[in-house]
């Protein structure tokens, strides 16, 4: 077990490593920097090129770069003279995490919840008005979700702050946005497996040892379709990642989204290549940890793990 | 061997089930008129290859059919009153207390995630107050008796950590914790190896003798029943198409289905060096024969076999055949060897036992 | 058990002895059908499914005939049209009669009589309904550039990786790992600081990415077809590598890529409204779900129809692929037993 996961580790380090080269090469590739701007005075740019290290050789600036994120060092943004990428990013992260986390809770608990009722009635009217439900979750982009809330639960009915951040009343909005996308997935997931479960031969085993449907839910189906679920946690990481940019951007959460679309249209490259390298550590440690969780709550991984 | 039970009242008596599973090309008969009775403490084979219809017997008893499974018309009497007509809370009331039922892959019929001492004490725990304590504790007994030795050691133990055959014997434990009354085996022994399966017989009739239980065992093998069974019935195409004790099912057969089936099994006593097997294929129950359903693949048909279905014949008070050739004006059919030899032991053996 | 039936009288004919006729038995009576006419009987029970599809090539039909039948030049700009509610001839209805708060926005910008916009116009006074047909136009293109990668750059990738086996596979595996573990809309977004905004490269960052996926599923079921019989027979019967591919693989490995491909559609129509809406997709003038979208949530608080109806269309289309997509997903596979 602890072998396996230091391989894992290993892998994760050396896939971190690959993205943080392409990264930088394709910054180095591109055009401009904000310093392209003509009426900035000659002088002036080279002394900025100077300050930025960007006078040096590309290969001393990819060494250089390297170092720096391995000891958590980004560089400085061009946008914000004098701010570091880590200290931008830690004063950001905050709301982005929370909405994230709630999201996520509430996403796959009512997935769950909707798509083992939908599995339980399966082809009766409930079945179809929760896979609907979850279709319409799925196919609604979720900026057009985020304005549409914002429109009519903010500003015509007034019941939420409209936007920015300020206190837990604020991110209720935001984070109903975000947790769309995951309810829905986790719906249709679970409804998928829930449906496998219950037409399985020890669900039968268990209706004939007198249980009711609900009992046979709560005891033998829920666990064994949930436990696969963890498997979508990667992926729909990935969605609260994406949507947090544009959601953040529609209710203005000074958070890590808002800030990555801000720095692509000022093309304050250190910022971007910070955060590109910050959502690459996120994804590939959550993935590692689903993993490695996976082996501990389904029995059967457990003991093969075990073994070897 | 056929030991003779006080005729007393059956304690499940099935009486003219039709069942129809809804399909997109129509319903499919799949239950075609089945009556049978269960007497106390008795075990009844009922033999048939698949799709004859006999799991789809079972799961009817227990109230576990298919959500498509249409029940045509009959009814199942338990103690004086009709399974068919229970609420869905007196059937679950009713399973795995006074019916249970052990089931045929002993491989993926136990909760995966589950410690099996919790699967075995729950049916103990559904039906009684017990505290969960002594509901274990009632689990490691159960599981001794029926051969998991270690079982206080291994109650935390999941289901993959058992063989196959030691699963099997999980089931059945759970399958009696409660002492029914009747258990239904859906071909329990079909998925275990050779060896496994007479361990697993054998354990069966221990435990009828201890728990004093009827049983109602499906099998596709005559030759797993006469290691287990009191009586058999033979389905075929969704009927009963013979039924009689043991000995006069395997000895003095009437039907030719029956015969086959008997042809087919290998026994010490064959002297043919190939095994023989009955032509052709079960008739598609979307649109049942008119006549006798096995009488395509019968070589002794008769005009009548094709136009109208036999009757029950009575060959002795426990015993019938549905089948032309028992009319009292039908011809005398030449038998097949291996059935002739059959009848030779049974007339030494049993005619004069039947006689006194 | 039933009884005897003693007073049956039956007559010697009935006794003769009939040959049997094991092959006739072999008849079976429920219609004998083919995998894929299985899919297809399964999917046209699905009324969603077949509604969608039909949407779809409704959809389809009306934005490809709008490229010769526009009501007007989607980028006309005439300033004193600006935000005009929908108005439908002369039809009293509201919402499309060409008032806003009780007042006849046409009449009081001075539009003439006879000039009608069904579904209003935007910011610059350009008609709203042309502007949405072309976005439509831009995001079924985008989806049907998207599913040829996956067609192509993913079902290959996927077989190579799959049945060349051993190191190649290593390699294969470990470059869509590595792409994999940067979420794919930010790779998409670097491709297109690297590349101008625009079409072209919005289709190029899809087809960067949009692959993985299939070409994972793809090399999963590869890797299983390969140790199937007929595939090592046709082995040892000694055929190439590409003529198994086509002739066994491709077909068995249909129902996957159909499927997959009917995902890839919407999450490549999303793509593009995303970029576009965050300012980094299509650059103005041209309209697109994303732009329309974009533009339309500035103005939300005030005129909610501009962003209403391309939300309406993306949301429309979104929902027929998905629920195309399930259909085709339950009628392929053979688990799902809705009868």
């Amino acid at each position: 077990m602890v072998k396996y996961v230091l391989k894992r580790i290993g892998y994760l380090l050396l896939t971190l490593f690959i993205v943080a080269s392409i990264t930088f090469f394709l910054m180095k590739l591109l055009p401009g920097t904000p310093f392209n701007n003509p009426k900035i005075p000659a002088a002036q740019i080279a002394i900025l090129r100077k300050q930025y290290g960007l006078d040096l050789p590309v290969w001393q600036q990819y060494l250089n770069y390297m170092v720096g994120i391995a000891h958590g060092d980004f560089g400085e943004s061009y946008q914000f003279a004098g701010q570091t990428v880590s200290y931008l990013i830690s004063t950001r992260i905050g709301p982005s995490l929370q909405l994230g986390v709630q999201a996520m809770i509430i996403g796959t608990l009512l997935g769950i919840l909707l798509g083992a009722i939908a599995a339980i009635r399966k082809n009766t009217w409930v079945d179809a008005t929760a896979t609907i439900f979850a279709i319409i979750g799925r196919s609604i982009p979720n900026f057009v979700f985020a304005a549409l809330l914002q429109f009519w639960l903010a500003y015509k009915w007034r019941l939420f702050p409209i936007a920015l951040w300020d206190g837990f009343s604020s991110s209720i909005l935001p984070t109903l946005a975000l947790a769309m996308a995951p309810l829905a997935n986790t719906a249709r997931f679970m409804r998928t497996e829930m449906v496998d479960v219950l037409s399985s031969d020890y669900i039968e085993l268990a209706k004939s040892k007198g249980e009711s449907q609900w009992q046979v839910v709560a005891k033998h189906a829920m666990r064994n379709s949930m436990i696969p679920i963890v498997t979508i946690i990667g992926p729909m990481a990935v969605d609260l990642m994406l949507g947090s940019l544009v959601v953040e951007n529609v209710f203005a959460i000074p958070g890590i989204g808002q800030q990555f679309v801000q720095s692509i249209t000022t093309n304050d490259y250190p910022v971007i290549m910070g955060l590109t390298m910050l959502y690459s550590v996120m994804l590939t440690v959550v993935i590692l940890i689903v993993d490695i969780l996976y082996g501990f709550i389904d029995p059967r991984i457990r003991l093969s793990g075990e073994g070897n | 061997m056929a030991t003779n039970k006080p005729a007393e009242e059956p304690i499940l008596s099935v009486k003219d089930l039709k069942i129809d599973f809804r399909t997109f090309a129509g319903p499919v008969h799949a239950i075609r008129d089945v009556s049978f009775d269960l007497k106390k403490g008795e075990t009844l084979a009922i033999v048939g290859e698949s799709g004859s219809g006999k799991s789809v017997t079972v799961r009817s008893i227990m109230g576990l059919l298919a959500n498509n499974a249409h029940i045509a018309s009959g009814q199942i009497m338990f103690h004086d009153a009709d399974i068919l007509k229970k609420t869905k809370r007196q059937l679950n009331a009713m399973r795995g207390n006074d019916i249970a039922m052990i089931f045929q892959d002993p491989m993926t019929s136990l909760d995966p995630t589950m410690p099996i001492g919790k699967q075995v004490a729950e049916p103990l725990r559904l039906h009684t107050n017990i505290s969960e304590k002594k509901a274990l504790a009632e689990a490691v007994r159960v599981l001794k008796l029926v051969g998991i030795q270690d079982a206080q050691e291994r109650l935390k133990d999941y289901p993959h950590q058992f063989s196959g055959g030691q699963r099997q014997r999980i089931v059945i434990a759970i399958a009696i914790i409660n002492h029914p009354q009747i258990l239904l085996a859906d071909e329990p022994t079909t998925a275990l190896d050779v060896t496994i399966q007479a361990q697993i017989i054998h354990l069966l009739k221990e435990i009828q003798e201890k728990i004093d239980t009827s049983i109602i065992f499906i099998t596709h093998d005559l030759g797993v029943v006469a290691g287990i069974a009191d009586r058999v019935a033979v389905m075929y195409a969704g009927k009963i198409i013979e039924y009689g004790t043991v000995d006069e099912i395997f000895y003095n057969a009437q039907h030719p289905y029956t015969w086959g089936l008997l042809e087919a099994m290998p026994t010490l006593e064959t002297n043919s060096d190939r095994l023989y097997a009955i032509p052709g294929t079960p008739p598609d129950l979307l649109d049942p024969p008119k006549g006798d359903a096995f009488a395509p693949r019968n070589p002794f048909a008769m005009q009548i076999d094709l136009e109208q279905q036999p009757p029950f014949f009575q060959v002795s008070p426990t015993h019938a055949a549905a089948t032309w050739l028992l009319y009292p004006g039908a011809p005398k059919v030449e038998l097949p060897p291996e059935i002739k030899r059959r009848r030779q032991i049974w007339e030494t053996q049993f005619a004069g036992k039947e006689a006194e | 058990m039933a009884d005897t039936k003693e007073n049956l009288q039956l007559g010697p004919d009935a006794f003769k002895h009939v040959a049997t006729n094991t092959q006739a038995q072999e008849k079976i009576a429920a219609p004998s059908l083919t995998f894929s006419q299985d899919a297809i009987r399964r999917l046209k029970q699905n009324k969603f499914a077949l509604i969608s599809f039909w949407i779809l090539v409704i959809i389809g039909i009306v934005a490809l005939l709008s490229i010769w039948f526009s009501p007007a030049d989607p980028n006309r700009q005439h300033l004193a049209y600006t935000h005009l509610p929908p108005k439908w001839g002369n039809l009293n209805i509201p919402f499309i009669n060409g008032y806003r708060n009780g007042i006849d926005m046409y009449a009081k910008n001075g539009v003439p009589k006879g000039t009608y916009f069904f579904l209003g116009t935007d910011y610059l006074g350009r008609d709203m309904l042309s502007r949405v047909l072309v976005g439509t136009r831009v995001s079924l293109f985008i989806a049907l550039l998207a599913t040829f990668f996956d067609l192509t750059i993913g079902v290959f990738y996927g077989i190579i990786s799959g049945w060349k086996g051993g190191t190649t596979d290593t390699i294969m595996q470990r470059i869509i790992e590595i792409i994999s573990s940067v979420p794919n809309l930010i790779v998409v977004i670097l491709m297109l600081l690297v590349f101008k905004p625009g079409l072209t490269s919005i289709i190029l960052a899809i087809a960067m990415t949009g692959w993985v996926t299939m070409a994972r599923l793809v090399r999963a079921e590869t890797l299983q077809l390969k140790d199937q019989e007929f595939v090592l027979a046709a082995r040892t019967l000694g055929e190439s590598s590409t003529k198994i591919a086509f002739k066994h693989l491709i077909p068995n490995l249909s129902s996957t890529i159909i499927i997959q491909t009917m995902f890839t559609i919407p999450s490549a129509i999303f793509f593009e409204a995303f970029l576009s809406y965050i300012g980094i997709g299509l650059p103005a003038p041209t309209a697109s779900l994303g732009t329309l979208l974009s533009d339309g949530q500035k103005v939300l608080q005030i005129y909610p129809s501009e962003l209403v109806f391309p939300a309406v269309v993306i949301v429309v289309l979104m929902l027929a692929f998905n629920l195309l997509a399930d259909g085709l997903r339950d009628a392929f596979d053979p688990r799902s037993d809705n009868r």
